[in-house]
């Protein structure tokens, strides 16, 4: 207890720590809010996920927050159904099975620029006569807009600008222009205030109904804004914290603690063991690393769990256990360790009872610093199209972003917000490890 | 500079240069022998990742079979041709393709004489793979990339070594001060590799503000004037070599400050400084000399690590250098190529090994060739 009071007390002379050790922090709760959020399945199916699960969102919009730069208000994106906040479903039975049902949605614009598009998805059940619906816009200024008089069947979407009798209603103009500008005034003006969508639907059976659901792509999207296939950035944004983390620890976990492992054997036994462990070391030197992670995740699978595998079994065997057993041969002779043979100690309970742990203060700023190269390294495969093709990581944003010409484009939200989160977990751990360097390592603390 | 070793006789003295010399030869020959084993188990690790133990084979067998079918339904679409001669041509044309790969051989084999190929250094012909002059022969399409990955790598490698090591004697020199604190405080951000910054780079100077091209070596069509086109190499340079040096300044500067500072804290400094010898003479005497062969052993890896390339930055930059080639050789399952890489770059270490033995103990006197640990 005393120990990690004292090891609190260091830390706090170090602010770079405590910025470091609060992002960390920050990130685990981050990942497990993602992971009670949206279940591991779920952000799947929403990764995965096409036009079926995406078709309310418009294509390569940037997040909502983007107005707060800008002069020119971009419009919002939004999708209601019936049941939700604002949607007012009022149904009024008439003569003979017949009755009326009204919608209306009040939906403020206050943009400088006009949405996408508009969609109505039309739902209805009947078993003869298929329900009729007309459709209103009334501005701010009072003005109703006759949308559209039609029949619907069972299942319908009523794309705005598409229609030609309303662009000829509207005089031929773009039909977005047509609505949400004042008519008959040079330059364009954009009328702002609460407008209201107004569906006057008549069924004739009994027991029909009809169900809307009112979309409107607008030039912004939610947190994180959309990219090419309409997905919501949010979600591989949110999940590529907890996959970051995951591969990141294990990676250096695994890594660092089976090289001390092995250092500590071959350094305590000695002879062909400590031997081979040596030319084993330097062959692994000979190899290619990214060569070989790169023809595993092309010739056999891009899972991310089996470059997880493959890099730290590639990574045991590098410069750091020559480090370790370097050491290790100095504390081999020490006298505790003399004790604990003098006791009878078998060689098991050497090599992890007193061996190893006398390594912690040295093994835990190399585990922290080397994170961030391992949340570097699956982002970098990601970005050569080795990243896994069914979990939706950081990385693989950049490699999405990248492919469809991000930079050209001026998307660049699109590539910055997974970037940022990159850089700022990697700064996080870094600092975290730089600072636990210098506290553990008493040979740097006064430099 | 070394006191010679008083010796009594002129025999004692012969005996002992003899004795020297056996040392010597015994270490140079037990080094190469070892040296080797490791290159060849190395690369033949290599082959056998490169091939997945015989799973490419597969691969590429149903690659040949998929596009012999389609050419052999494209060659005999307008005629009229029985099943049975199609099959045939097909069957024919599969075989010959498999032998033009060495796929009739079994894997073992060919891992053997691609073992023995690469050793002698006979690189031999590319699977799939073409030189922008045409040729399939591996050592055309290294030598062609050659040039443009030590530009990139050259430029940069050196300059941030020859920068980061006068920085950092700057900085041991005046430790503790604003420049100090401030390469510290910065050097968490080396976490992030060279792409990355590649990416902000391309983002900021090539997407807004358009004042430097978005990736490639020169622009299209390349310039006839040769200064134009030196000219424009360098406006592509900048990007690519920036990230590759933006993404190590700080963490080199502040490894080699703080290794300096190491030295500088012995006790031998301390009474240098006592006597009051200038500190010009104190740096280059008593912390250059003791630190050259690490400094020295750093150039020689930077060296030879520049053979490998940047292959990711140079995905990104798109810049036609050797890392992007092994990239797209191992997209194209080309073992020649890949393996002609790595055993190129496995001789390249090993050499380097080899030979730093002997740069040691010229620069520092208490190391003794093969003597003991």
């Amino acid at each position: 207890m005393n120990k990690i009071k004292s090891f609190f007390t260091a830390l706090k002379g170090y602010p770079s720590a405590i910025f470091g050790l609060i992002i960390v922090i920050a990130l685990v709760v981050l990942s497990i809010y993602a992971l009670i959020k949206i279940p591991y399945a779920e952000a799947i199916r929403l990764w995965r996920g096409g036009e079926e699960v995406w078709y309310q969102n418009p294509k390569n919009v940037p997040p909502a927050w983007f107005n707060y730069f800008t002069k020119e208000k971009l419009p919002e994106s939004f999708a209601v159904k019936v049941g939700d906040d604002g949607l007012q479903k009022v149904v009024t039975p008439g003569e003979q099975g017949t009755s009326t049902i009204e919608f209306t949605y009040d939906f403020e614009f206050d943009f400088d620029q006009f949405p996408q598009e508009m969609f109505l998805y039309l739902k209805s059940n009947y078993t003869e006569k298929n329900p009729f619906i007309s459709v209103y816009l009334i501005t701010p200024d009072e003005r109703e807009i006759r949308i559209t008089d039609t029949g619907i069947s069972r299942q319908q979407t009523y794309r705005f600008s598409q229609d030609e009798k309303l662009v000829r209603r509207l005089k031929g103009q773009d039909v977005m222009k047509g609505l949400f500008v004042l008519p008959a005034t040079e330059p364009i003006q954009i009328v702002k205030g609460t407008y209201t969508l107004l569906i006057q639907g008549l069924v004739f059976e009994e027991g029909s109904d009809i169900d809307v659901e009112f979309v409107m792509h607008g030039s912004t999207y939610g947190i994180a804004g959309t990219d090419h296939a309409r997905r919501d950035l949010a979600v591989p944004l949110l999940w590529g914290a907890p996959i970051a983390m995951a591969f990141g620890l294990l990676a250096a976990v695994g890594t660092s603690v089976l090289s001390m492992s092995i250092a500590a054997i071959g350094a305590w036994y000695g002879g062909w063991l400590d031997e081979l462990i040596q030319r084993i070391t330097e062959i692994n030197l000979v190899l290619p690393f990214l060569a070989i992670l790169i023809m595993v995740g092309t010739f056999y699978s891009r899972s991310i769990w089996t470059i997880l595998g493959v890099t730290i079994l590639l990574s045991i065997f590098t410069g750091s256990i020559k480090t370790y057993r370097a050491i290790f041969l100095q504390v081999k002779e020490s006298t505790y360790i003399e004790a604990a043979r003098a006791y009878g100690a078998n060689d098991f309970r050497i090599v992890f009872r007193y061996l190893i742990p006398r390594m912690i203060p040295l093994l835990i700023p190399t585990l922290v610093s080397s994170v961030p190269s391992y949340v570097f390294l699956e982002a970098s495969l990601a970005v050569l199209g080795l990243g896994d093709p069914v979990l939706p990581t950081w990385g693989k944003i950049i490699n999405d972003a990248e492919v469809n010409g991000a930079l050209y484009k001026g998307y660049y939200y699109w590539i910055l917000e997974p970037a940022v989160l990159l850089m700022i977990t990697g700064l996080g751990f870094a600092m975290l490890g730089f600072a636990l360097d210098r506290i553990f390592n008493p040979r740097l603390r006064g430099i | 500079m070394t006191p010679e070793p008083k010796s009594g006789s002129l025999g004692e003295k012969k005996k002992a240069t003899n004795s020297t010399f056996l040392r010597v030869a015994r270490f140079m020959s037990f080094r190469v022998i070892m040296l080797f084993i490791t290159i060849v188990i190395g690369v033949y690790a290599t082959i056998m990742i490169a091939n997945m133990g015989g799973y490419v084979d597969d691969i590429m067998r149903n690659n040949i079979k998929e596009t012999v079918n389609l050419r052999v339904a494209a060659m005999t679409a307008n005629t009229q041709t029985s099943t049975e001669t199609r099959k045939q041509m097909a069957e024919e044309m599969i075989a010959l393709e498999e032998k033009r790969l060495g796929l009739d051989t079994p894997f073992m084999v060919r891992s053997f004489r691609y073992l023995s190929n690469a050793l002698q250094l006979n690189l031999g012909r590319a699977l799939h793979m073409v030189s922008d002059n045409g040729s399939r022969q591996v050592k055309n399409i290294i030598l062609e990339r050659l040039p443009a990955t030590l530009l990139l790598m050259g430029t940069s490698q050196l300059f941030l070594f020859f920068f980061s090591v006068f920085i950092a004697l700057a900085l041991s020199r005046s430790y503790g001060s604003f420049w100090d604190k401030l390469v510290i405080t910065l050097s968490p951000t080396s976490a992030a590799p060279p792409w990355f910054y590649g990416i902000f780079f391309i983002l900021i100077f090539a997407a807004v503000f358009k004042v430097l091209p978005f990736g490639g070596m020169v622009v299209s069509p390349p310039p006839d004037n040769t200064w134009d086109y030196i000219l424009s190499v360098l406006k592509h340079l900048i990007l690519p070599a920036g990230s590759l040096i933006i993404s190590s300044l700080f963490i080199s500067i502040y490894n080699w400050r703080t290794f300096f500072l190491i030295y500088s804290s012995e006790d031998y400094v301390d009474m240098a400084k006592a006597k009051g010898l200038p500190s010009r003479d104190i740096e280059r005497r008593y912390i250059l000399r003791p630190t050259l062969p690490t400094i020295i052993t750093n150039f020689a890896l930077l060296v030879i690590g520049l053979w490998t390339g940047a292959t990711i930055t140079e995905t990104v930059f798109l810049w036609p250098g050797l890392g992007r080639t092994l990239f797209r050789a191992i997209g194209f399952y080309d073992t020649p190529v890949i393996v002609g890489s790595t055993i190129i770059y496995a001789y390249l270490l090993a050499f380097t090994v080899f030979f730093l033995d002997f740069i040691y103990a010229l620069v520092d006197p208490r190391v003794k060739i093969g003597g003991g640990k």
